[in-house]
């Protein structure tokens, strides 16, 4: 186990640290201390490590990950997990804004609650939250599983292409061209994956499913006044 | 891009380290802010019949101390000037209206920052650290207080652009954010006695509220219509008497923390500033909700 205190040095440090791994370290678990709320903590992160932030961390913690294991233990500020290539990301606490934006594959799961802007043009990634979501989530989401297990805030969806998403909760109003689909064994199977794999525990059967109406794919004159 | 902070004190024993935790807290915010910081603290009660005033002059020098002497005098009433810097704190036995009317006539050249019987009020060009030394905000007592630090994105770095805004007695307002419908919402409050100092759109939004809680609203009720007629961004802090209020637009672009424990509750932009609070590494710490009015009062 490395440990790192960032009452002791500086982020930049610790993130050029964790980038100048080689792909053989044997540095492969890392505990860092003291966050106290810093920017950037774990982004860029390119190898297989686990990688344990005990505190609470600022905005863009663990971003552009690929391959790596960071666990939050505490709350965590704006765009968790952003651009997201792979491995997993996990927040025991509530999550801010914008959590894997734009993420592109791998799995980020909020044990809490996570804010507006949940999985924004999120492109491939899966997202766990035990808690609820705030406005705006999966706003023109491609593709991916945003999985919600108590409730969606207002405009879920808008512009919303192939992502997927599942609420056991309730939902506020849905954005343009979101809909609520049918929920078949073939979608609780798909849902009972992303919870196993996040240990969250819930019953997929107890979920609905929303995704795109496709109304919005293509320019069509005849509804020109609606754009 | 603006930082701001806000603390109040619950329990009685911890308000002697208000003006340290603030400090912290405003510190915190640099990054946010550095070309200008501004603190209201709301301390150090006026006692009965007196009435308090924080004034600001650019130059060191101002006799404030024969200003004082003068409003004494036209008044017939007792006054007393604390200095801190270009700042003064000037207390007079008298109602605060007629020293801010008299000011006005005889010392235009004098700006008011702020009034009424706790709230002092400092602002002032360079980094949040330089601001709280220079006003040692860290040796103050109190019972909540909020602060700002400003990086300017439209108008100019001066004092007078800073915020804590002061539209009524004992009450300020910070913002993290921008309106868009300031100068219609200017207008309609100036047809109804609203005096402007300022182009800024934060002043629009002190006084918008300063003209609800004159009309009888609670803090909470003044927020609420806030909600419909303050078309823009904004993460607001409000500090009254003896109330603390946050509130965020629905659309929630500006960011707000919030952290509470059975001693205080504390606001900021973001967690860093809160991250040297004594207690909050157990604090309930959550993010506030889109058009949420959350409020705590001292009654």
């Amino acid at each position: 186990m490395t440990e790192f205190d960032l009452a002791e040095a500086p982020i930049r440090e610790l993130n050029s640290r964790l980038h100048k791994l080689p792909p053989d370290t044997n540095e492969r678990a890392w505990r860092i201390v003291n966050p106290r709320g810093a920017h950037s903590i774990a982004v860029g992160l390119t190898l297989p490590i686990e990688v344990r932030i005990e505190g609470h961390v600022g905005y863009y913690c663990a971003g552009m990950n690929k391959e790596a294991t960071v666990v939050i233990d505490g709350q965590c500020g704006w765009g968790l997990a952003e651009n997201i290539m792979s491995g997993t990301v996990r927040v025991t606490g509530n999550a801010s804004q914008g959590v894997a934006a734009t993420g592109r594959g791998g799995l980020v799961v909020v044990e809490g609650d996570a804010g507006a802007r949940c999985g924004v043009s999120m492109k491939g990634v899966d997202i766990v939250v035990a808690g609820s979501i705030g406005h705006m989530s999966a706003f023109m989401a491609q593709r991916g599983r945003l999985v919600v297990c108590c409730d969606a805030g207002d405009d879920l969806g808008d512009s919303i292409y192939e992502a997927v998403i599942y609420v056991g909760g309730k939902t506020g109003r849905l954005g343009a061209d979101c809909i609520e689909k049918e929920m078949t064994a073939e979608h609780v199977a798909d849902l009972r994956a992303p919870l196993e794999r996040a240990g969250i525990e819930a019953d997929p059967t107890k979920f609905r499913r929303f995704g795109s109406a496709r109304k919005l794919y293509h320019f069509n004159v005849d509804h020109a006044d609606s754009y | 891009m603006c930082g701001i902070v806000g603390l109040f004190v619950k329990n009685p024993d911890q308000r002697a380290s208000l003006g340290a935790n603030l400090s912290r807290m405003l510190v915190g915010m640099t990054d946010r802010g550095p070309d200008s910081a501004g603190i209201a603290v709301y301390h150090d009660p006026s006692e009965a019949g007196w009435c308090k005033l924080t004034l600001f002059h650019p130059d060191e020098t101002y006799a404030w101390r024969a200003m004082a002497g003068e409003l004494a005098a036209a008044l017939e009433e007792e006054t007393d000037v604390s200095l801190k810097a270009n700042h003064a704190v000037l207390a007079a036995e008298a109602e605060e209206g007629a020293v801010r009317a008299w000011l006005t006539a005889h010392h235009p050249e004098v700006r008011i920052m702020g009034y009424g019987t706790l709230m002092e009020v400092y602002k002032d060009k360079g980094k949040p650290a330089s601001v709280v030394d220079k006003y040692g905000i860290a040796a103050m007592g109190g019972t909540h207080g909020i602060g700002h630090t400003r990086m300017a994105t439209e108008s100019a770095v001066t004092t007078e652009h800073s915020h804590p805004f002061t539209a009524a007695s004992d009450m300020c307002l910070v913002h993290n954010g921008s309106l868009s419908n300031h100068n219609r919402l200017r207008l309609w409050l100036q047809r109804r006695g609203q005096v402007f100092e300022s182009d800024n759109d934060t002043e629009v939004a002190a006084r918008y509220f300063a003209h609800r809680l004159g009309e009888g609203a609670s803090l909470r009720e003044a927020m609420e219509a806030g909600l419909k007629d303050l078309d823009g961004f904004y993460t607001f802090a409000m500090g009254t008497r003896d109330g603390f209020a946050v509130l965020r637009d629905g659309i929630a672009c500006k960011p707000a923390v919030l952290a509470e424990t059975d001693d205080w509750v504390a606001m900021a932009s973001e967690y860093r500033s809160l991250a040297g609070l004594p207690g909050v590494e157990d604090a309930k710490v959550w993010e506030p909700e889109p058009t949420v009015v959350y409020s705590w009062s001292l009654n």
